[in-house]
């Protein structure tokens, strides 16, 4: 099964970027691509990731830590959720034996099968299953196998999640409810396996949605979500699975929702992303500093929905410019809602229109992905037109 | 006489002009057809079922084998190609298709989910085409924009990632033969785990209601993904799901068998009485898709067993040559030929140039002019047409 996952995720080495990087600085990209397709070599070489995973230092509050990639994070979050809470229930497709990302490994065994259990392929049976369980109280954990499954379920989550609690009046609640899905391009997912859906869900008051960016992020944000009383769509970037690996707290702690974190303080723009976006924007704020001398801000906002407008606006007044980067189609992305507010609430602050960096108005490509995603360069060169603006 | 004979069908064979060698081999007295027996179908609703015996001529029987071969090998080096990294994506791979296919017209429609490369081959395209589009280039039949889920063809709507979503699509299908009124039908093909969708419920409702000419095919093959059937259904008798449509379980490892029931089907709904399921009951050797090795929910033991009692391609290559319709030879002659066209057929899928990056963009919309696609930041545009 290690075997298996590890293919399916196909774990890239972080430093072979000479290439890449001389190709598609000098824009070429066809060039690029006739190489790609002469010779195994050149193949591999379009493997490559478009990102570095950055790993935060070891927290030192939450008692001892222990090495975990992201899916180990989860399993441990939810490990001590099932332990706390003694109506939580685990279930999806194929969780049982520990599902196809391995994030729920060991938890039939420890908790029994009335406890962790499959169930048919049905998404929007399982979502509405979930309401049923939370609405009598006890803790559900949904899994949808993947982010681009998630449709089916869509009209049990946005009609009736996401609106119990308002149209009874604060009779009835689901609030013990959490969706959980994987999420976000992988490198070789084309079409049905790399969706970043967020937006959708951004536009129904009564549900929150939350996406990490690292192992300790991961096991913070679900273990809050889990405990929050609202139903919350958890959504966990796929090829940050194996590919993220830090130190993380063994005990349960808590990471609060609706706030973002500025990971880095700067004086001259402010870059805003979220999951794996994250480590892109971080590169570009080290090119910034290291090729144009400018100063970044670089702001993980963490919760999409609902969001914290006061980090990001504060933060704009302080440096005046802003790019928000997202790997979802531009139209109608989450960009355009952060855009959107700030542009109110920090007109007269603003040096530059904000720049928004996403993926193409396009169905998520096959064959096109490296040139779709958002990526570093596209980001550096977004910057750097607002920065001479 | 007879020993020049054979050496000179062997030369011809070796320059693969095939009716030559068919004609000298054909005066070595093969029988014409031969009669077999079939397994009898489980009924649901039903007086009665297909026949159970069935004639099965000699031409048919080398197109059906040489067909089941072409589809194995392809799926074989796809596999290949696929651990050496010129595939990418997800590539699901497996057989009944050659015998739905000698079961209706070209010009009935067939829907599938993602185990579509077999189908996409017996509704015409070619191995070339298929490949190509697995490894993304432009000589592929989506033009390298789809990949191994969403393969297209004349009458064959693909090729779906979502699972369960083709089955109204196909019942919609259906409804156009109806209203067409040119007698064809629909045959929409869905899995075992795919089973357990409403939105497949929701469709057998609708073709039962307006009596459409759609055929339902389970194609049952014990494991959706990792869970097997018993785990997953409350219910494995999947041909019995459609409630009030009447349904069939065939022997799905059995081609004469796949035919004879798909024959009857589709007289079935071309007589107007309305939809019609039936089941398949199949088995895949590997696992669900390239990154699942196929044995962590099951036996390598269970694998072995129905690869030597049921292999469909064994089943006919044996009653072939054991009433004289074909020799051993003969079908040897056919796998190299066969081995021949994939091997071609994957140097021209690693070979050709992936589609323009312009290409980008296009065939989101249908639209008179152009218009612009935004692109990953305000000064990126691509133009897309259709």
């Amino acid at each position: 099964m290690a075997a298996s996952a590890g293919r399916l995720l196909r774990l890239r080495a972080a430093g072979a970027e000479g290439p890449w990087r001389r190709l598609r600085g000098a824009g070429m990209p066809r060039g690029f691509l006739q190489s790609a397709s002469a010779c195994g070599a050149a193949a591999q070489r379009r493997q490559v990731a478009h990102f570095t995973f950055q790993p935060d230092a070891e927290p030192v509050e939450y008692g001892q830590t222990q090495k975990m990639n992201l899916f180990q994070a989860v399993t441990s979050a939810l490990d001590n959720s099932l332990a706390k809470d003694p109506t939580a229930v685990i279930f999806g497709e194929d969780v049982a034996f520990g599902g196809v990302f391995r994030c729920t490994v060991g938890l039939r065994d420890k908790y029994g099968k009335d406890r962790v259990f499959n169930t048919p392929l049905c998404e929007q049976g399982i979502v509405g299953f979930g309401i049923g369980i939370a609405v009598t109280g006890a803790t559900a954990i949904a899994e949808i196998q993947f982010a681009d499954y998630i449709f089916p379920a869509f009209d049990q989550i946005v009609n009736e999640a996401a609106k119990y609690r308002y149209r009874s009046g604060d009779l009835f609640n689901c609030g013990s409810l959490t969706i959980r899905s994987p999420w976000g391009c992988v490198g070789h997912g084309a079409l049905y396996h790399s969706q970043s859906p967020e937006a959708f869900f951004a536009h129904c008051p009564g549900i929150k949605v939350v996406v990490p960016r690292s192992p300790f992020q991961a096991k913070g944000l679900l273990l809050s979500c889990i405990e929050d009383k609202n139903p919350c769509i958890f959504f966990e970037p796929k090829i940050l699975y194996r590919a993220a690996v830090e130190q993380v707290p063994v005990e349960p702690y808590n990471i609060p929702l609706s706030q973002a974190e500025v990971i880095q303080e700067g004086s001259d723009v402010t870059l805003v992303a979220w999951g794996t976006q994250v480590h892109v924007i971080r590169e570009v704020a080290a090119m910034a500093q290291e090729k144009l001398g400018v100063s970044c801000e670089v702001i993980d906002l963490r919760t999409i929905l609902p969001w914290d407008v006061d980090t990001v606006c504060k933060s704009v007044i302080k440096t005046g410019r802003l790019l928000v980067s997202h790997e979802a189609p531009l139209t109608g992305g989450f960009a355009s809602e952060i855009s959107s507010t700030v542009q109110e609430e920090c007109f007269l602050n603003l040096e530059a229109p904000i720049s928004r960096v996403c993926g193409y108005d396009t169905p998520f490509p096959h064959i096109f992905e490296p040139f779709y995603i958002p990526d570093k360069w596209k980001c550096y060169d977004a910057l750097r037109k607002m920065i001479n603006y | 006489m007879r020993k020049m004979l054979a050496a000179v069908s062997r030369v011809l064979s070796v320059v693969a002009q095939k009716p030559a060698s068919r004609v000298l081999v054909a005066s070595r007295h093969f029988a014409n057809d031969a009669t077999f027996e079939i397994k009898k179908c489980d009924l649901h609703r039903l007086e009665e079922g297909p026949p159970v015996t069935t004639v099965l001529t000699r031409e048919d029987g080398l197109k059906y084998y040489r067909m089941m071969q072409t589809v194995r090998r392809m799926e074989l080096k796809a596999d290949q190609l696929y651990k050496q990294k010129i595939i990418r994506g997800f590539c699901h791979l497996e057989a009944c298709c050659v015998g739905l296919e000698a079961g209706i017209n070209p010009t009935d429609h067939l829907i599938t989910a993602y185990r579509a490369h077999g189908f996409t081959f017996t509704r015409g395209l070619s191995v070339r085409e298929i490949l190509a589009e697995l490894t993304g280039r432009r000589g592929g039949c989506a033009k390298g924009k789809g990949g191994s889920m969403h393969m297209y063809a004349k009458n064959f709507y693909g090729g779906n990632g979502i699972v369960g979503a083709q089955v109204p699509l196909g019942a919609g299908i259906a409804l156009a033969c109806k209203y067409n009124g040119k007698d064809e039908v629909c045959l929409t093909l869905y899995g075992d785990g795919a089973a357990n969708q409403g939105q497949i419920f929701e469709a057998y409702n609708m073709a039962a209601l307006w009596k459409l000419p759609c055929i339902f095919i389970c194609e049952n093959n014990r494991y959706g993904m990792g869970t097997s059937v018993e785990r997953a259904a409350a219910s494995t008798d999947y041909y019995k799901r459609g409630d009030f449509i009447p349904g069939l379980r065939v022997d799905g490892m059995d081609i004469l068998c796949v035919r004879e029931a798909t024959k009857f089907a589709a007289a079935y709904c071309r007589s107007g009485k309305g939809p019609i399921l039936m089941e398949l009951q199949t088995y895949r050797y590997h696992g669900h898709s390239m990154s699942d090795p196929g044995v962590s929910y099951r036996t390598r033991e269970e694998i072995q067993e129905v690869r030597s009692k049921s292999d469909p391609i064994m089943l006919l290559k044996d009653r072939m040559v054991n009433s004289n319709l074909a020799s051993v030879e003969e079908l040897k002659e056919i796998d190299v030929e066969v081995r021949k066209e994939i091997e071609d057929a994957a140097q021209f899928a690693t070979a050709d140039p992936e589609p323009p990056l312009e290409e980008l963009g296009y065939h989101i919309y249908c639209n008179d002019p152009p218009f612009e696609v935004r692109g990953a930041n305000q000064w990126i545009k691509f133009k897309s047409i259709s």
